[in-house]
Formats: C-alpha cells, sequence, structure tokens
C-alpha cells in the first residue's frame, strides 16, 4: 500500500460512510465483542477517556495521525500495533520489560476499562512505578470533559495506536537512507550479501525496530531502483540479502485435529498475541461455551467461525523464528472448505500436516472420507514437498510413546504412497492445549523420557526455502479483491514468478486489460518492491473493479501468461467412486480459480512410473491410473505448461467435493 | 401441449395439430420439428397497402403460412422457437416461395408435417401431451459468491439467473467487507429468486450449498422477509428445502437430485430419473467394465448380441440434420425395444443430459459382459460423433 498516496486520497474515502471507516479502523482488527467496543471506539456521548489522554499526552503525534490513511487496508494487526507502538517509544530492553510488567499488573487490577495508551503514557510518565501509575488512573477521570472540543475536530482518527506507523514514517524521513535493507526473505538459491544472524530473543519478541523500519525507507528512494531492474537477480539479492527467509506454512489436516488452536498457541507462546487479546479471547470464548476454542480464535476471526468452531477459510499469521520470518496458513480442514484450502496451500511452501493422536481420532481423520489423506495429497499435488507433522492432542494418550510410534509408522507408508520422500519429513509430539513442545524442550516427564528430536518451532526453522523464481516474467495469481480506501482497489495473491515494482504496468488476464501498480504491501506493510514467492496486496488502478476476479493473473504485459479453455493435462487419478470418462464434468481448480470444465478426450492410459502408453484412447480411468487427457474449461483461463511455471501449470480435478485426480498441464491449445 | 388432431398414414407420413400451451412445449415442438417438414401457423404480418390515391398505409394483419422449414433456432432462455423457410401455400398477403420467418407462440395452434413421423417423434408428442407430467421444481445452487438459479421442469433445467460475484476474502482486519459483501451476494440471491420463481407453480425450492451458505442464506432470506414484510415468502417458507451440495456450480444439481430428501419429494421426476440411471450406468462400469458401453459402435454391437438392458440416448441426437443419421438412432431404438431393452430418451436440457451428450450421447448398461467389445478399437471413431 502506498501510504503517501492514501494521504492524498483521503477525500475519496467518502463513499465509505462513518461506520465503514471505524469498522476498518478498530472492530475488524480485532472482532471486539460489544463490551470492548464500548470501550475502544469512539463515541461521544460516552466514552472518550482514551482519546482523551491520548491527546493530552500526544498533541503533537496525533497531528501525524491525522495524516494516516484511516482504512489503510494493509496496517499491522492489533498485536502487533500494540507492541511496535512500545517500539516507538524507543525505550531500552530494561525498561521495555518493566513497562511491560507493569502493564500487566495494570491490567489485572483495572481489567480491560482503560486503553492501551492510557495505559503505556501513564506508566512511562510516572517512570515505571507501579503504584503511581496506578493512582494516576485511577483519578485520571476528571480530565476528560474539556477534551471534547478537539475530540470532534479529529472524530475521524481513530482512538488508536495509530500512532505508531506514523511515527515510523517520520524516522525515516529524517533519516533517509540510500541502501535497501529489508525484512524479506533471500531463498536458498541466490547468494546473500551478508546475514545478520538475529540472536534468540529476537524469536520471541515481534519485530524489533531494525526489522521494521526499512520497510518504510524504501518508499523513499524507488528512483534508486530502476537502473537494477534489468538484472532482477541482482535487484533481488539487494533487496533481500540481508534479511530473514520468508517461509510460508500451511497448516493441514482433519477437521478438529487442533490446527488453529496449535497455530494459536504457538503465537501465544511466542509473544505475538498480546496478553490482553487473549484474556479478551479466554473470556468470551467462555461466554459461547467454547473455552477450548480460545487460542483457535487467535486464527479464526469471523463470527460464523467462532461459534462453529471450525476454521473456513484461511487464517494467516506470521511469527519469526531463528533464520525465517515464517507466514502461516492456517486452512479449514472441515471437507466443505476444501476450496479454501487449497487457495491456501497453493501459496506455501511447506506444510505443517497436524494429527489428532486420540484414539480412535486419529484412526478417523485417516479413514477414507477423513481429510488427513486428502490434505496430504492435494499438498503433494500442489508441488509441496517438504512437510512437518505434527502429532498433536498427545496429552490425551498420556505422552505414550507407543501411539506417537503407531500413529508415525501408519503415516510414513501412507505418505510415501502419496510422493513424499521420508527423508523431507520430520514428526513431532505435541499438544497445543499445553502448549508442550511447541517453542520450547518439553517439560512433561512422560514426553521427556521418551522424545530428544527438536520442538515445533525448530522444526519450522529448518525447513528449507525454495528457490525463487525472480527472474522469469511476471505472473501473479489473484486470490482475493477488495476496495482500498483511496482510489483503486487491492487485489491479493502470490508472485509465482518475477519481480513487481510499484508503477509497474501489468496486464490483467484474461481480460487483457492494462493496469497501473499503485502500491504495494507485503505481509501488511508497504513496500516498493516485490519478488517473486511473496504474498502481496496490490493496489491497482486503470481496470475496474467490477472486471477482475478471482483467479485472474497479473502478467508482464510484454511476455503475457496464455490464456485459453482447452488443454492437455497429464493426470493422476486418486481413489475415485466411479471411473472417469470423456465427458465427465469436472471443477478445476487452478490456483485459486474454480472452474467447471469437462474432460473432453481421454487420450491415453500410460504407465504409472515408466510413463510408456498403455492404451491409446481407452474408455474410462480407473483408480490410480495415469492418464493423458483433453480438459475443456467452461471459459478462458490463464494457465501455463508446467514446465514453464510449475504454480500455473498444475490443478485439481474435484466432483461432488472430493478431488479425483490432480493434473500437470503439458500443453495448451489455441481457442 | 394439446394434440388437435393426429392423422398419420400407415406409411407413416401425415400431419398433427398441436397447441402449445407453456414454454416447456416450445421445446418439445424444437425436439419434433426437423428441417424439410412443413409448419402451418398463424403469424402476424405488415402489409403495405396503396389506396387508389397512391398514398400508403401500413397495417398489421394476421395470417396463417406454411413454410418448408429450413432452419430451426431454440433460445432457450426465453423458450422462443424460431423457425425459418420457403412459403409453399401462397396466399393473399404473401408470395409463393417467399421466405419467411415463423415463430411458434403459446396457445396458438400449430400443424406439423412430416413425410415421416418415426417412433421417437410420436413419442415426443405423447410425453409432450401427457398431462400428469409432474409440477415444476426450482433449485438454487449455491457458495460464496456464486448461485445458479434454476427452474426443473419435468424436460428441462433452465438456469434463470446466475449471481457471480467477488466477497472480499477474510483477512485480517477486513472481516466486515467480507460480511458485507456477503450480505450483498444473498440480496442478489433473493432477488433472483423473487424475479424467477413463481411461487404458484413451484412445489418445492431446493437451497444447495457446501458448509452453511445455504442456513445461513435461509436465515437471511427469512429475516429480510420479516423485515419488509414480504408476505410471498413467509407463506412460501414451508417449501424450502436445504440440502447438501459441494459447489454453487451448475452441475452440483446432479448431487442434490440425488439427495433422498430430495427424492422423496420429487421422485417422479425425469431430471432425478435420469441422473440415477447414469450413476448407475458409472457404477457398472468401475464394477463391470464390460458391462457398460457407450458410443454408437459399440451400443450398437451389444445391441445385435442382444445383450442391451438398459438403452441411454440423449435427445440431441435426434435433432441432427443428417436425416440418415437420425434414422439410424431411431432403428437403434425400434431394435432394442423389441429385445426388450429399456429406452431411456434423456433430456440434452437437463445435467445429466449434458453429461451424455460429451459422453458421444449414447451408453448402455448389458445384459451380460461382453469382454470383447473392450479390446476392439471400434470406439475410436467416436470423437467423432459427439461433435
Ligand atoms: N486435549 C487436547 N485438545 C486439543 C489440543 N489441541 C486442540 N484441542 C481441541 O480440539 C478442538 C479443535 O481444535 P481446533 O484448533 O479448532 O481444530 P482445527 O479444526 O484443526 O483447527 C478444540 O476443542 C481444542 O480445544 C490438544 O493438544 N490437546
Ligand atoms: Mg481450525
Amino acid at each position: 500500500m502506498a501510504r503517501h498516496r492514501n494521504v492524498r486520497n483521503r477525500s475519496y474515502s467518502d463513499d465509505y460512510d462513518y461506520d465503514d471507516v471505524y469498522g476498518h479502523s478498530v472492530e475488524e482488527d480485532n472482532c471486539l465483542s460489544p463490551s470492548d467496543t464500548s470501550q475502544w471506539m469512539y463515541d461521544r456521548s460516552r466514552n472518550h477517556q482514551a482519546i482523551s489522554s491520548f491527546l493530552e499526552n500526544h498533541n503533537d503525534i496525533q497531528e501525524e495521525t491525522e495524516e494516516e490513511p484511516l482504512t489503510e487496508p494493509s496496517r499491522p494487526e492489533l498485536d502487533r500495533r500494540q507492541s511496535s507502538d512500545l517500539r516507538c517509544l524507543s525505550l531500552t530492553e530494561a525498561d521495555e520489560a518493566k513497562l511491560l510488567s507493569c502493564l500487566d499488573e495494570l491490567r489485572n487490577i483495572l481489567g480491560d476499562t482503560v486503553s492501551e495508551n492510557m495505559l503505556i503514557q501513564t506508566v512511562l510518565s510516572h517512570k515505571f512505578d507501579f503504584n503511581k501509575a496506578l493512582d494516576a488512573l485511577l483519578s485520571n477521570d476528571k480530565n476528560k470533559p474539556k477534551q471534547t472540543e478537539k475530540i470532534k475536530e479529529q472524530s475521524r482518527a481513530p482512538p488508536l495506536v495509530r500512532i505508531e506507523p506514523a511515527k515510523t514514517v517520520i524516522n525515516v524521513d529524517k533519516t533517509p537512507k540510500v541502501i535497501a535493507t529489508n525484512n524479506e526473505p533471500t531463498t536458498v538459491g541466490v547468494i546473500k550479501g551478508f546475514k545478520v544472524e538475529q540472536d534468540g530473543s529476537s524469536g520471541s519478541r515481534p519485530q524489533t525496530p531494525r526489522d521494521q523500519s526499512p520497510t518504510t525507507e524504501k518508499s523513499n528512494q524507488a528512483p534508486s531502483k530502476v537502473k537494477e531492474k534489468n538484472d532482477p537477480n541482482k535487484q533481488y539479492s539487494n533487496e533481500r540479502g540481508s534479511d530473514k527467509d520468508h517461509l510460508y506454512i500451511v497448516v493441514i489436516g482433519h477437521v478438529d485435529a487442533g490446527k488453529s488452536t496449535l497455530m494459536g498457541r504457538l503465537l501465544c507462546e511466542l509473544g505475538e498475541v498480546s496478553q490482553r487479546t487473549l484474556h479478551k479471547y479466554e473470556q468470551e470464548s467462555k461466554k459461547i461455551g467454547k473455552q477450548s476454542f480460545m487460542y483457535a480464535w487467535v486464527l479464526d476471526e469471523t463470527g460464523e467461525e467462532r461459534v462453529r468452531g471450525i476454521t473456513m477459510d484461511v487464517g494467516r499469521a506470521q511469527f519469526e523464528t531463528k533464520t525465517k520470518k515464517v507466514i502461516i496458513l492456517d486452512a479449514p480442514g472441515h471437507a466443505d472448505f476444501i476450496p479454501n484450502m487449497i487457495t491456501g496451500a497453493g501459496q506455501a511452501d511447506v506444510a505443517l500436516l497436524v494429527v489428532d493422536a486420540t484414539r480412535g481420532e486419529f484412526e478417523s481423520g485417516f479413514e477414507l472420507g477423513g481429510q488427513t489423506r486428502e490434505h496430504a495429497l492435494l499438498v503433494r499435488s500442489l508441488g509441496i514437498s517438504q512437510l512437518a507433522v505434527a502429532v498433536n492432542k498427545l496429552d490425551t494418550t498420556n505422552w505414550s510413546e507407543d501411539r506417537f510410534n503407531e500413529i508415525v509408522t501408519k503415516l510414513k507408508i501412507f505418505l510415501k504412497q502419496a510422493g513424499f520422500k521420508d527423508s523431507d519429513i520430520t514428526y513431532v509430539p505435541c499438544s497445543g492445549l499445553t502448549g508442550e513442545n511447541l517453542v520450547k524442550p518439553p517439560n512433561e516427564l512422560e514426553l521427556c523420557k521418551w522424545y530428544k528430536g527438536p520442538c515445533l518451532l525448530d522444526v519450522i526453522d529448518r525447513c528449507n526455502v525454495p528457490v525463487r523464481p525472480v527472474s522469469k516474467p511476471l505472473r501473479m495469481s489473484i486470490n482475493d479483491i477488495f476496495k482500498s480506501t483511496g482510489t483503486g482497489f487491492c487485489v491479493a495473491g502470490r508472485i509465482e514468478n518475477g519481480i513487481l515494482n510499484k508503477g509497474d504496468k501489468v496486464l490483467v488476464c484474461p481480460i487483457k486489460e492494462l493496469a497501473e501498480v499503485k502500491g504495494i504491501s507485503i505481509n501488511d506493510l508497504a513496500s516498493n518492491v516485490a519478488f517473486a514467492g511473496d504474498q502481496v496486496s496490490v493496489t491497482l488502478s486503470g481496470v475496474d473493479m467490477q472486471n477482475v476476479s478471482v483467479g485472474n493473473v497479473l502478467s508482464d504485459p510484454v511476455q503475457q501468461v496464455p490464456v485459453s479453455s482447452r488443454f492437455e493435462a497429464r493426470l493422476v487419478v486418486f481413489n475415485v467412486k466411479v471411473p472417469i470418462t470423456k465427458g465427465y464434468p469436472i471443477l478445476i481448480h487452478h490456483q485459486s480459480l474454480v472452474e467447471s470444465a469437462n474432460i473432453v478426450k481421454l487420450k491415453a492410459l500410460l504407465n504409472k512410473s515408466t510413463g510408456e502408453i498403455l492404451k491409446k484412447k481407452p474408455r474410462c480411468l480407473g483408480n490410480n491410473s495415469v492418464a493423458v487427457v483433453d480438459i475443456e474449461v467452461c471459459r478462458p483461463i490463464c494457465i501455463e505448461r508446467y514446465k514453464d511455471v510449475k504454480e500455473l501449470g498444475r490443478v485439481m480435478l474435484r466432483v461432488a467435493g472430493v478431488t479425483i485426480a490432480a493434473g500437470l498441464i503439458t500443453d495448451i491449445y489455441d481457442t | 401441449m394439446k394434440l388437435i388432431y393426429k392423422n398419420i398414414e400407415k406409411d407413416g407420413c401425415g400431419s398433427i395439430g398441436l397447441v402449445p400451451e407453456e414454454s416447456e412445449d416450445m421445446w418439445h415442438a424444437y425436439n419434433l420439428i426437423a428441417e424439410g417438414d412443413a409448419v402451418t401457423a398463424s403469424t402476424v404480418r405488415k402489409v403495405q397497402t396503396e389506396s387508389s390515391t397512391g398514398s400508403s398505409t401500413s397495417n398489421r394483419v394476421r395470417t396463417t403460412l406454411t413454410i418448408r422449414v429450413e432452419s430451426i433456432d431454440f433460445d432457450t432462455q426465453a423458450c422462443v422457437l424460431r423457425l425459418k423457410g420457403r412459403n409453399i401455400e401462397e396466399n393473399q398477403y404473401v408470395k409463393m416461395g417467399a421466405y419467411h420467418t415463423l415463430d411458434l407462440e403459446q396457445n396458438r395452434k400449430f400443424i406439423l408435417q412430416k413425410v415421416l413421423w418415426d417412433s421417437v417423434a410420436l413419442d415426443r408428442v405423447e410425453a409432450a401431451c401427457d398431462p400428469t407430467a409432474t409440477a415444476d421444481v426450482a433449485a438454487v445452487v449455491m457458495q460464496e459468491g456464486l448461485a445458479h438459479v434454476c427452474l426443473i421442469t419435468p424436460s428441462m433445467t433452465l438456469v434463470r439467473s446466475k449471481i457471480d460475484v467477488t466477497i472480499p476474502r477474510k483477512r485480517k482486519g477486513f472481516v466486515q467487507q467480507h460480511e458485507k459483501g456477503l450480505n450483498k451476494f444473498y440480496d442478489a440471491v433473493m432477488q433472483g429468486i423473487l424475479r424467477h420463481i413463481d411461487f404458484n407453480i413451484v412445489k418445492c425450492v431446493i437451497l444447495a450449498s457446501p458448509g452453511f451458505v445455504k442456513d445461513q442464506f435461509f436465515d437471511y432470506m427469512m429475516q429480510q422477509a420479516i423485515k419488509t414484510d414480504n408476505k410471498l415468502l413467509i407463506e412460501n417458507k414451508g417449501k424450502f428445502l436445504l440440502v447438501k451440495a459441494s459447489s454453487g456450480f451448475k452441475h452440483s444439481l446432479k448431487e442434490v437430485l440425488q439427495e433422498p430428501s430430495v427424492m422423496a419429494k420429487i421422485s417422479d421426476t425425469k431430471a432425478a430419473s435420469e441422473v440415477k440411471l447414469l450413476e448407475s450406468f458409472y457404477t457398472m462400469l468401475q464394477l463391470e467394465p464390460a458391462k457398460a458401453f457407450y458410443g454408437k459402435k459399440h451400443v450398437e454391437k451389444a445391441n445385435e448380441a442382444l445383450a442391451l438392458e438398459t438403452l441411454m440416448i440423449s435427445d440431441k441426437l435426434f435433432r441432427c440434420q443428417d436425416i440418415s443419421k437420425r434414422k439410424e438412432y431411431v432403428a437403434l431404438v425400434d431394435s432394442a425395444r423389441e429385445n426388450g431393452c429399456d429406452v431411456r430418451i434423456f433430456s440434452s436440457m437437463h445435467v445429466s443430459g449434458e453429461q451424455l451428450d460429451q459422453l458421444t450421447g449414447i451408453a448402455a448398461i448389458l445384459r451380460f459382459p461382453m469382454p470383447e467389445l473392450e479390446d476392439s478399437d471400434l470406439e475410436g471413431d467416436s470423437d467423432v460423433e459427439s461433435d
């Protein structure tokens, strides 16, 4: 997202009504309950304590806030905001620790009635003296009334910690740097300029100021990069050479295996979720009788998901390990939401398979009809070869080694059949609910007795980041389209190939309309450039939002992505109830695109291992067969031959909610 | 359709008078009329008359034309059947041999003359005039962002409205855009239902989706109905039937029609029975591949061996312009019937018929396995047939 652009265009956001603006800036971020809303949201007639105290202490910063876009889609989420807020105060580590402990204490007493900002300010002004700060807070109410006028003026600014990004900008403006450093990944395949090893603490602290600022810095130095544009690899290593690698990991497994809980807990253990938020989740989940889902709420954000206790669309979050910046994609496990899971897995580098070790539960998730198999097959077919397996909920089996081994043995056989190499799979015993063996070696005696391997975090840290094809022509498949705050609109997706610079002209395919990239943001931070492998949201102008749909591809305007409705594919047929014949209607999943299609021709049945033709024009394709077929899609789509662009050369075939085959595109016909 | 008269000679030549009564009947007419047939119907013409003073006036007159059909167009959406051909009976307004277009109209008689009324055509007349044909069913298949509002009549599945919108995904800080988008989508689907479904005719409205979309939508719709005091929806609440479907694409209707709860309500519709039949073909292909064949050549061979148990054939094959081809298919049907085979002519307007069309248009389940057919490469040119 181009921050300054939004600022300039603020008046354009008039089409958002007041509620919209508010919704975006506060509510959506946190999914506040009504009770919290009353405290966080600004309501002139009621609670302006947060703002008033804020204004009192920070008029200078508040000015900046005015310039900040209210509804910037790519802001860091709340938890990060809070922590980065601390950063802006440029405290020493010791002070920061003091502040944190004071805050916790205060919250214990005051609960959620006082805003985070207010707490911080008060603590700071009383030099970390807990008692004084408490006194001050309790007597603070008196200050309120006289601030009303000011609030009115600034009523469009949300009463939140919004100062912090602004403040970062100030810093940057004062000290514009020339050399690009960045918090984005390099890959194994790219030679890094130098590699700064982060000390262990960075794993548990959210981003350090060092990590944070460069992204914003970059917005000041677009011109300096133009000449590098010709050499993508150089640009990449310049930009990313010194940073942690980005690793996208999709979390898969049968519904209720504990995926969301595991990830939620991991984030909590890493300090990515504030105590406050967690406390809130605990209270609220208790209220609707779903307390066991409190950690899952970190990722399950929509009301629907929380009430039902299942993930429906891919949840995202990020954290850092020693050597990597990890972006997790929490996939829904329920069979009905596999299309969403495919979208998530299509963007991931590696997968974490979570299985429920509880007796009976593992079995039912693993049996036919359970999602353990289908998910594993899907991610493999989508090109993911590295797999970590979390044998979860071992707490329910009293950390039995036998049970662990039993599950590992069963999975090993299956995963091998599915095409994973044994050496690419790591099995970790853990419990998401108790937090055992997630970020540090186990405490549980029963587990210590027999398990000597790495904890989950270390396993993730050891995953290899694939080579990013930065020097190929740009391809980015769109998986989300939403309104931005300024002019234009945003599309989100993963850059499969090449480099995307701000200001680039890109071709939206298959509609073949030229659009201009007005802004890029990577993991919610504005950036001037993005590379293959990055998941970005891109602000576009020059095309009508109505004309763009999920599954479209942003392409290099010169070396365009092929568009066709008919292609040849090499299929691997899974376990199917009925054989595939010609004329078989299917849904094809290609990246985020789902489209109805037809198998129009069965060209040849192949030998599974040698690939030689067994039979030409077979009548039908049965279980586990390999074949070459022609597929016709009901309208033209953007596809690539597998040998050209792997990510855009894969299709999944589904019928009646079951994945029946995976295919690689071998030829594309002109249509 | 109402049969006015039927006048057919022993050699199969003759004419039939029919009155189409509903849009469905246009589909039947479309399947009956072939190139070369003669059709007599009334139509409105603009006629220029010149008065003795030389000024010309134009007025519209209704007149009856008979044309030799040269082209047939059927608009599935509007259910309009348009025939083109030369006039073969001169009358006071239209010259002999002049080209004319004839739109068949509902509730107006037309007469169809054929050189040969074959068994398939006669069956069609009978089916079209069967008053017991079941009432219509409406079905909405949906998923987030995609919905098809369909009307299922005895011989057609018509997509009345397709709603395809982009709903922003759930993302940190944008849950509201997602929910707003969802509501907009629900609203569009609801409008589609109100606009296209006639609750007087339809006995049941199926809402089908994966996950909770159908439930959420139904709740939304009923809430809106109460809010806006929409009597129509409130009174017909009981007609809605919520079932599972794997997607919002039209084809998932196939799953819907196999749902036991749906079957119970509409078991006698052609659409549902055709789905079931085709499914049993596929099951046979899986279990005993030597007892399930498709493609004209294979099926013909099986018929010669008196092996056909069930023959599925798409009505599309009988609409082909090549008269000799049609003859071949009719002959196959007649002979199969003679041999005690159950012959089902699928409507290419239903989902399973669409699929059968893609599968060469002809498939059969055999009484006994014929593995020798499997090995024969006869079917090689079946690709050509289906095009
Ligand atoms: N005993 C135990 N229960 C767990 C554990 N992890 C998750 N659960 C429970 O399993 C249920 C499903 O969790 P959830 O994270 O929503 O599963 P998902 O569908 O895979 O995302 C919740 O009730 C959790 O509390 C665990 O490690 N031990
Ligand atoms: Mg979940």
